[in-house]
């Protein structure tokens, strides 16, 4: 059966891919960001994860609101990014994995999420730019990947307790995959920010330090709040913690922080980073 | 109009059903503009394009103004709004620091501080 060997939330500000393209990673401005991603490689070099299941929020590539799945999961043999209209470069498609993605899709709709599938799909930066941080030899070293793409943008959002579920029956759903496979499961997002508004510029540090530790020890913490209070806890954007929230469910209810960084601010966010370690 | 309980959070309008089906015109133009040729379209005629995705005289007077709270309450979304800042090259500072009505430097300080308490 596969192996979860763990996850990674991490913040997926566009500008990052400026950052990246433009090698600024030891710029004054980026290096508190860029400096928490070494332990990380270092983990991940150790278990080695041949795919990657990417939970993330789309921002208007893939899924205009003519259309808007609440949870959608790609099926695809290739998931290309695209001009998502605000000047980032454009990064190489990624590799799918089309059994692992069939055998989620089975499983969830089993389990009675009834999700969106996608035998297309554009990628945008919220899926890209986690995984070029992650593993930056990814030309070279190819990793599968699996995008799961949660409605953070249009309200309703599924709640906080539907999303650590999800994750749950994401994690049940991988580990009952007749597969050799080691799973990485990412969130992205996140942490607080608020882009609109007379509140734009809203950052909640408070918050954001009693989630990250609260996602590690106790996840269902979060389902306290519903998402208008989640909102006025981090921001109008910062309710992307969902997506980790659910990253954090498919791990099963213990795990071992790897690392932890936490910086304000990149572009208008208070930028996140948390690998935890299945047990 | 949507008929879910609301939170009274001061600054902030959440992008639900009701800004959905306001601002879904301006929207439209705005994913319309992940096309370097549909961004080059709006900037030859600003308000032939408006017109031909059918925004109404409150959101084309935003568009044209680039006024970002003007269009936040026409519907307009922030992601999608951003889309048309970048065609000005508007960063999210640029646009943070206009809706808040602070210089951009006023508004960056703001940030760093946030991580100072």
């Amino acid at each position: 059966m596969a192996h979860i060997v763990g996850g990674i939330n991490v913040t997926h500000v566009p500008y990052i891919g400026r950052a990246l393209a433009n090698n600024l990673q030891q710029d004054a401005y980026w290096k508190p960001f860029f400096d928490g991603f070494p332990p990380v490689h270092d983990w991940l070099a150790e278990v080695k994860p041949d795919v990657a299941v990417v939970v993330y929020n789309d921002h208007g590539l893939n899924f205009f609101l003519d259309k808007m799945p609440t949870f959608a999961v790609g099926a695809a043999p290739e998931y290309v990014n695209a001009d998502e209209g605000w000047g980032i470069p454009t990064v190489q498609p990624f590799g799918g994995d089309l059994d692992l993605s069939w055998h989620l899709i089975d499983s969830l709709i089993e389990a009675e999420f009834d999700l969106t599938t996608c035998q297309e799909m554009l990628v945008d930066h919220a899926f890209t730019l986690p995984l070029e941080l992650m593993f930056p030899d990814r030309l070279e070293k190819p990793i599968r990947t699996v995008p799961i793409c949660q409605n953070t943008v249009q309200f309703p959002l599924p709640s906080a307790k539907r999303c650590l579920a999800f994750g749950r029956a994401i994690g049940r759903a991988i580990e009952n995959w007749d597969s050799d496979a080691r799973v990485v499961v990412l969130g992205t997002g996140g942490l607080s920010h608020q882009l609109e508004g007379t509140r734009a510029g809203f950052i909640n540090k408070a918050f954001d330090l009693e989630f990250l530790e609260k996602l590690v020890s106790d996840p269902d913490w979060v389902t306290r709040f519903n998402n208008d209070e989640l909102v006025e806890k981090t921001g109008t954007q910062g309710i992307e913690l969902l997506n980790w929230l659910t990253c954090r469910g498919a791990l099963g209810a213990t795990v071992r922080q790897v690392h932890c960084n936490y910086h304000i601010p990149i572009s208008n966010t208070a930028a996140g980073l948390l690998a935890m370690a299945c047990e | 109009m949507s008929t879910r309980p609301k939170l009274n959070i001061p600054g902030t309008t959440l992008f639900d059903g009701d800004m959905a089906r306001k601002g879904y015109a301006l929207n439209k133009m705005c994913f319309s503009f992940n096309s370097e040729e549909n961004r080059q379209a709006f900037l030859a005629d600003r308000e032939g394009y408006c017109a031909k995705f059918g925004l109404n005289e409150e959101q084309k007077q935003a568009v044209l103004d680039l006024n970002v709270l003007a269009m936040l309450a026409a519907g307009g979304n922030a992601y999608y709004i951003a889309k048309l800042g970048g065609i000005y090259k508007l960063d999210m500072q640029d646009v943070g620091a206009q809706q808040t009505g602070m210089s951009k430097e006023a508004f960056m300080a703001k940030l760093v501080e946030a991580g100072r308490n």
